[in-house]
């Protein structure tokens, strides 16, 4: 499987990066790691005239932080954000959602914001970033401007990014010490989630259960109420939609919604 | 477009087209054929090789990508007729059937020990989630992973 | 088999290894020739719909594309279609080397689209356009031998073939106190070796064919160039690189590897090919895909007294190989239990999905599964242990060969030691007890225990006359030898068994021993690698063939020596003849070759084909609210006779269980209604990976057959006969205490999920 013929641009840096998508608009694609975007052109599935490499920006992966946010760079390779001291100590949620990405090869290339942006309803991190109330920072010709996490995705594969913007950070409050639940029930052990569901700090959501990743917003309103985890656990798809397809049925994935939020819930109750 | 690799140690410059993948950058222009595709797809690691000492699936790297960058193959392991510890392991424990999965499995099981020196049986396992195997049923593959990071 | 000192039964490490691990092996994509300098590509248009007409093809636009060089459709090929394998198909199933006025499967190949580079091809081959008038898909071969929808309307049916017992039996189940019946899918599944399929083609000046495929068998593909291209098969020359696995599913040559030796014929140039997995998953053949309905009956005591088992075979698109599976399925039916009244019958039928083949097993897994789901589902009805029950009727131990009454002679067999031996080392009670206590403790994550006993045919042969095979051993000048085997190795290792084999009569070390397989000039006859059978037939004539070199370098010593023949023995430790109790007067093996090249061509045949035998103990973990099921241990007493190498032997038993795990907890090629694969990548098709399987636990047993001198019977196929229908009975044992009787393969999470949940809507057990 071979990609149709594309254009190769290397950028050096962010600005010139925007310079070239808004020269190259509709034609062009950002290359992070790969590891989304090149299956899907070796399929033909995407077929950019234009492929603006990001991979030469340093300045891009990082972990810092920053006040009460962590701030990690959108080009920071799954496998950092898994395996660093700061972010499996300031966001072990969202570190261990990294180690569950794919598997080593994939997670030493794919990058956090190069995932966050294909934003694929079955993926990790998208349910991660979403239960850790993360901000994503984007910039564009008029400078930055943060959007966070809940507004971030609105349908599979599409993001609140502009076309002629960037994911440049995503900035997740730290959260040392708070319990947190993390379930991916999955076939294989590198599969994509048929469903799974990560809640921290009295937020649930659930990944695989719609077009984008869900709050359990029935179930939070619940556990805020005082209602155990089991109670809340059994409200979790209520308002969901999800799909029928190969691995499961609708019914199915509600079924598997409520188990795992129950799972979840009891992990991060410790 | 010009590429310059460090490919097994020694720095070349090709002329590629910019589309090309690393696999077969190195199968076909650097004529090292040890690594195969398996999947197309990066899910087999039949394509493994090093980045920057790292395992990757060159399947799905372009070679544009791997630009002034190292990259590492199952041909350069091996010196003076010495095989290198991984894959005395893998022979020692018929780690090996058809030898296909093979190249990528010596090389994703190096970077596994690089990532984690010691590690456990359900690590070795699910360090090597990403490489197919259709003959060994992972047995001895597991077997011989263990055995150099006990050696070591 | 083994004297003292002898290498036999030693565990040697393989001297394939050392090539493989440092340059990698040679397959037919990394093969460099010169006369392949400048080869062409050849990429396949294939049929994107399940079943319809081919209104009109357009290249026009394809031919525009950089590097196009030429694009044939099937019109343009004016080969003649292929015959199916088995006389009673009707001929007009026949396949066409690339569709030409109907598609019948998504896969199919449509046109050859051939471009200078490889990168140029799938730019090309998407500009070819297609134009199809849709017919209606049959997906489910229970439709499709209703016959509604035909795939051959001049055939008049989608019945391939049938398979009948001389006479149906309407009481067979009469005089039983207890039958349980039930369907059981056997599911399609992908063979997937790491290499897909490939070819590199040229004609010579002297109008000769080479080709290099990956095979199981180079003298074999060879006649089936010569029927698809239609040309003599002197003019054919078949060469085998190394092959990256092939499980029954390279046997012979494809319609593909014809269309690649026809576009180098047509153009005057090499021509190469290597399909990627998309096209690898949609046009190899797959495997399995039987509807069995079994019949048990029996007393209420434990003994089985009737079984019928009725085979709905799937071929898929066109009649292969895959239709004559039912009838090995039939051949072992009754599998290791001496039951009184046995009836199988089967139907083979046509379907728009990929043509089925051989893949490991090739038609005995699913007579095992369907004999020991049978049993489970009678032990669980009279409510008697599952090891019980078999003990009660596995045939007892015997010698003298036995007729299974389904026109099996099996040779040798202990079945019941076997299946002890199983349950011994997995300490089947206390794995009883554990179970017990987690269902009374209504543990989340339930244990389940699973058995099968099996026997399955190996070394069958599909070659004319008794099983056989040839080998030509030559010792040279300089104290090497070489071996030239009809055997095919893809990961076998016989490069390392048979010198074993040869290094033990000739006393040369196996590191000075080279074997030759898979180039039809050099070795014209061989059935190749499949069926398990090369150690009891390949592996048998390499030590024929070398124990008549040391008659014939005794011969000739005698005249070099000046000394009775008589008085002569080998000398191991030199490789040489000498004189009894003189050891001074003696010539080496490799001095006679430097007088007269010192060779021998022998053909052994084999009394028959062998019949191994073993026992799988399976223990899964089931979590209940999930569905979930993961294997904890796999424990295997696989007797196959005297074992050779036990390295080699333990990695076929490794790789056929780890097949057997996918088969039951994982794989399918899943198509929707329409005849669409939706499980056509890796992301999809559930491969699984280490992670999802234990370390195996393998017990030795060997109980040798008289059929060779080597005392071997087959092992390539025991894991996926044994380990299958184990996991699957672990599987719904885990959950039987819930209610649950079945759940097909794979046993999916949400299967099991669903099994746990309708039983408790049935207000079963609890």
């Amino acid at each position: 499987m071979i990609t149709a013929t594309f254009e190769y641009l290397r950028a050096g840096s962010v600005d010139e990066a925007l310079d070239m998508l808004r020269r190259h608009g509709d034609d062009a694609k950002l290359l992070a790691g790969g590891h989304s975007l090149l299956p899907m052109m070796k399929l033909r599935l995407a077929r950019p005239e234009f492929l603006i490499d990001l991979g030469g920006l340093e300045e891009l992966r990082y972990i810092r932080r920053d006040g009460d946010m962590l701030a990690i760079g959108a080009l920071t390779t799954h496998d950092m954000v898994s395996t660093a001291d700061l972010s499996r100590s300031d966001a072990p949620l969202l570190a261990h959602s990294a180690s569950q990405v794919g598997d080593p090869q994939v997670r030493h290339l794919g990058t956090l914001g190069g995932s966050l942006v294909h934003a694929d309803p079955a993926a990790d991190l998208p349910m991660a970033v979403v239960a850790c109330s993360a901000v994503m920072v984007a910039q564009g010709e008029q400078g930055r401007r943060e959007i966070a996490a809940d507004d971030f995705f609105s349908s599979p594969f599409e993001t609140a990014l502009r076309e002629d913007e960037i994911l440049v950070e995503i900035r997740i409050p730290r959260r040392a010490g708070i319990g947190w639940g993390y379930e991916k029930f999955t076939r294989r052990a590198n599969d994509w989630a048929i469903v799974a569901a990560a809640t921290l700090g009295g937020r649930i959501v659930l990944a695989n259960m719609g077009g984008r990743p869900l709050r359990a917003l029935a179930a939070e309103t619940a556990l805020a109420a005082g209602a155990s985890a089991r109670e809340a656990a059994a409200l979790a798809p209520e308002g969901m939609e999800p799909a029928d397809d190969m691995h499961a049925d609708a019914e199915y994935r509600r079924h598997l919604a409520r188990i795992l939020v129950g799972r979840a819930l009891e992990q991060a109750r410790g | 477009m010009k590429v310059t690799i460090n490919v097994n140690g020694e720095e070349r410059t090709d002329e590629v087209e910019s589309r090309l993948l690393l696999i077969h950058y190195l199968r076909e222009v650097c004529e090292l054929r040890a690594a195969n595709i398996g999947c197309d797809s990066s899910s087999c690691g039949a394509c493994t090789v090093l980045l920057d000492g790292r395992s990757v699936k060159s399947c799905t790297v372009l070679a544009a990508q791997a630009d002034g960058h190292e990259v590492t193959t199952v041909e350069s392991l091996a010196t003076a007729g010495e095989l290198h510890p991984m894959q005395a392991a893998f022979r020692a424990e018929h780690g090996l059937q058809c030898g296909f999965c093979t190249p990528g499995m010596v090389m994703a099981s190096i970077g596994l020990l690089k990532d984690n020196p010691s590690p456990t049986e359900a690590e070795v396992r699910s360090a090597l989630e990403g490489n197919y195997c259709r003959c060994t049923g992972y047995h001895n593959i597991v077997r011989a992973v263990l055995s150099v990071a006990q050696q070591s | 088999m083994t004297s003292p000192g002898s290498i036999l039964g030693t565990r040697v490490l393989r001297t394939e290894d050392p090539l493989f691990l440092t340059r990698g092996a040679v397959y037919t994509d990394d093969v460099v020739d010169e006369s392949l300098t400048g080869a062409v590509w050849v990429t396949f248009v294939r049929s994107h719909v399940a079943h319809a007409r081919i209104v009109s093809i357009d290249c026009t636009a394809a031919s525009q594309s950089p590097g196009f060089v030429a694009a044939f459709t099937g019109a343009d090929l004016g080969l003649p279609d292929r015959a199916p394998m088995w006389p009673t198909v009707p001929l007009g199933m026949s396949r066409p080397i690339l569709a030409r006025d109907t598609v019948r499967f998504v896969g199919e190949a449509v046109v050859a689209v051939v471009t200078t580079e490889l990168y140029q091809g799938e730019d090309a081959a998407e500009l070819v356009e297609v134009e199809y008038e849709p017919l209606p898909a049959v997906v489910d071969p229970r439709v499709a031998a209703a016959g509604g929808v035909l795939l051959f309307p001049d055939a008049g049916t989608n019945i391939a073939c049938t398979f009948e017992p001389p006479s149906r039996d309407e009481h067979l189940f009469d005089d039983c106190e207890v039958v349980v019946t039930r369907e059981i899918v056997n599911q399609r599944i992908a063979p997937a070796p790491m290499e897909t399929r490939a070819a590199a083609a040229v004609w010579g000046a002297d109008g000769r064919l080479t080709s290099w495929i990956p095979n199981q068998g180079a003298q074999g593909a060879k006649a089936d160039f010569a029927t698809m291209l239609d040309v003599p098969p002197e003019l054919i020359r078949v060469v085998t690189p190394d092959v990256g696995g092939a499980f029954g599913a390279k046997f012979g040559a494809d319609a593909e590897h014809a269309a690649v030796a026809f576009v180098a014929r047509a153009l005057g140039r090499p021509a190469r090919w290597t399909e990627n997995r998309y096209d690898n998953l949609l046009a190899m053949t797959h495997g399995r895909a039987q509807v069995q309905t079994v019949t048990i009956g029996g007393s209420r005591q434990g003994r089985v007294s009737a079984y019928r088992l009725e085979i709905l075979q799937d071929c898929g698109a066109y009649p292969a190989i895959g239709s004559l599976l039912p009838s090995l399925t039939r051949l072992m039916a009754p599998g290791t239990y001496d039951i009184a009244k046995v009836e199988s019958a089967a139907r083979s039928v046509v379907t728009t999905t990929t043509p089925v083949g051989a893949y490991r097993g090739a038609g005995r897994p699913e007579a095992t599964a369907a004999i020991e789901r049978a049993m489970d589902l009678f032990a669980a009805e009279i409510g008697m242990d599952p090891a019980e029950v078999r003990r009660l009727n596995l045939l007892a131990p015997f010698d003298n060969p036995h007729q299974n009454g389904q026109g099996a002679l099996y040779d040798s067999g202990d079945y019941g030691a076997a299946l002890e031996l199983a349950l011994e080392a997995a300490d089947y009670r206390a794995l009883r007890i554990e179970q017990l206590r987690r269902r009374d403790q209504h543990d989340i994550r339930q244990l389940g225990i699973g058995l099968a006993c099996y026997v399955e045919i190996t070394g069958a042969g599909l070659e004319a006359g008794a099983p056989h095979e040839n080998a030509q051993v030559e010792v040279h000048a300089d104290g090497t030898a070489t071996i030239l085997t009809g055997t095919s190795p893809h990961g076998q290792g016989h490069g390392t068994a048979w010198a074993m084999l040869a290094s033990d009569e000739l006393g040369i070390a196996i590191d000075k021993i080279t074997v030759m397989h898979g180039d039809t000039d050099l070795i014209p006859e061989g059935g190749g690698t499949g069926g398990s059978r090369s150690l009891q037939q390949g592996g048998a004539a390499v030590r024929q063939a070398s124990q008549e070199l040391v008659e014939l370098a005794m011969d000739r010593a005698s005249e070099i020596l000046e000394v009775d023949r008589a008085d002569l023995e080998l000398d191991r430790a030199r490789a040489s003849i000498m004189v009894r109790g003189a050891p001074e007067a003696v010539v080496s093996l490799a001095d006679l070759a430097g007088k007269k090249r010192l060779f021998i061509r022998s053909v052994f045949s084999a009394a028959g084909p062998t019949f191994p035998f073993g026992a799988h103990v399976a223990v899964v973990e089931v979590d209940v609210e999930t569905g979930k099921a993961d294997l904890l241990r796999l424990i295997a007493v696989d007797d196959a006779g005297v074992i050779l190498n036990p390295l080699l032997a333990d990695g076929q038993r490794h790789g056929g269980i780890a097949q057997g795990v996918a088969q039951t907890l994982y794989e399918e090629m899943v198509y929707d209604d329409d005849g669409n694969p939706l499980t056509a990548t890796f992301a999809d098709y559930p491969f699984p990976s280490a992670a999802e399987m234990p370390m195996f636990e393998l017990v030795t047993m060997e109980t040798p057959t008289s059929y060779n001198s080597l005392g071997a019977k087959g092992i390539g196929e025991a894991g996926t006969i044994g380990a299958t229908p184990a996991v699957q009975n672990a599987v719904i044992d885990a959950v039987a205490h819930l209610g649950v009787r079945h759940v097909d393969m794979p046993t999916t999470s949400r299967r099991i999920w669903r099994a746990i949940s309708d039983a408790a809507a049935d207000g079963a057990i609890s």
